[in-house]
C-alpha cells in the first residue's frame, strides 16, 4: 500500500512539473491553457488517490473525491472562459496555431459585435 | 509514507510552482498570468495534499477544498473581467 501510494504521488508531482514546463515552452495562450489544464488535472488527480491511499482518517477520503469533482467539473469551464475571453480580445497568436472557421464565425457574431 | 518519495514529490512540485510563477511575471498578457495563476493554486493543491500524507493531519483537507473552489472563482472572474474591458 505504501508503496503503490509514493509512486502515484511521485506521478502526480512530475506531471505538474511537465505541465509547468510545458506552460513554459508553448507559444501562446491557447496552447499554454492545454498543458496548464489536462496534464495538471491528471496529477492532481494521481496524488489525491496517493494521499487517500496513506490517509488514516474515516472522512479523508470523501473530502479528496470532492476536490477531484470540483476540479474535473470546474477545470474545462475555467480553461472555456479563459480561452474565450483571450480570443475575443484579440489575444496574439502563435503562427503554428490553426484558427478553425467556425471560430472565426464566433468572433464576429453580430451579437457580439453589440457590446 | 516514503519519506525519500514525499521530499521527490514535494521537490518536482516546488521546481513546478517556480516556472508558474516565471510564467506570471512574464506572461505576456492577463490571460497567459491567469493561465498561470490557476496552475499554481492546482501545484499548492497537490502540495498541500502530499502534506496531508506525510503528516497524517485532517485540516489540510479542508483547506485544499477551499483553494480548489478559490481558483475557479478567481479564474471565470478574471476571464469575465478580460472579456468585458474589450483588447
Amino acid at each position: 500500500m505504501d508503496v503503490v501510494a509514493s509512486i502515484l504521488i511521485v506521478a502526480g508531482a512530475g506531471l505538474a512539473l511537465l505541465a509547468a514546463i510545458g506552460l513554459q515552452r508553448f507559444d501562446d495562450v491557447f496552447a499554454r491553457m492545454h498543458s496548464a489544464t489536462k496534464p495538471a488535472t491528471l496529477g492532481l488527480i494521481l496524488t489525491l488517490a496517493g494521499a487517500g491511499l496513506t490517509l488514516p482518517i474515516p472522512g479523508a477520503v470523501a473530502k479528496l473525491l470532492l476536490v477531484v469533482l470540483l476540479q474535473f467539473i470546474t477545470a474545462p469551464i475555467a480553461a472555456h472562459l479563459v480561452g474565450r475571453a483571450a480570443f475575443r480580445t484579440g489575444e496574439e497568436l502563435d503562427p503554428d496555431t490553426i484558427v478553425v472557421e467556425e471560430a472565426e464565425f464566433i468572433n464576429t457574431h453580430p451579437r457580439l459585435l453589440e457590446d | 509514507m516514503n519519506e525519500v518519495a514525499a521530499m521527490v514529490a514535494l521537490m518536482m512540485l516546488a521546481l513546478a510552482a517556480l516556472l508558474c510563477i516565471i510564467r506570471l511575471v512574464r506572461g505576456k498578457g492577463l490571460a497567459d498570468r491567469i493561465v498561470a495563476l490557476d496552475s499554481l493554486l492546482l501545484m499548492v493543491v497537490s502540495g498541500l495534499a502530499v502534506q496531508a500524507a506525510i503528516t497524517g493531519e485532517d485540516t489540510y483537507l479542508d483547506v485544499m477544498v477551499v483553494a480548489a473552489l478559490l481558483a475557479f472563482t478567481g479564474t471565470s472572474m478574471v476571464a469575465n473581467f478580460i472579456e468585458r474591458r474589450g483588447p
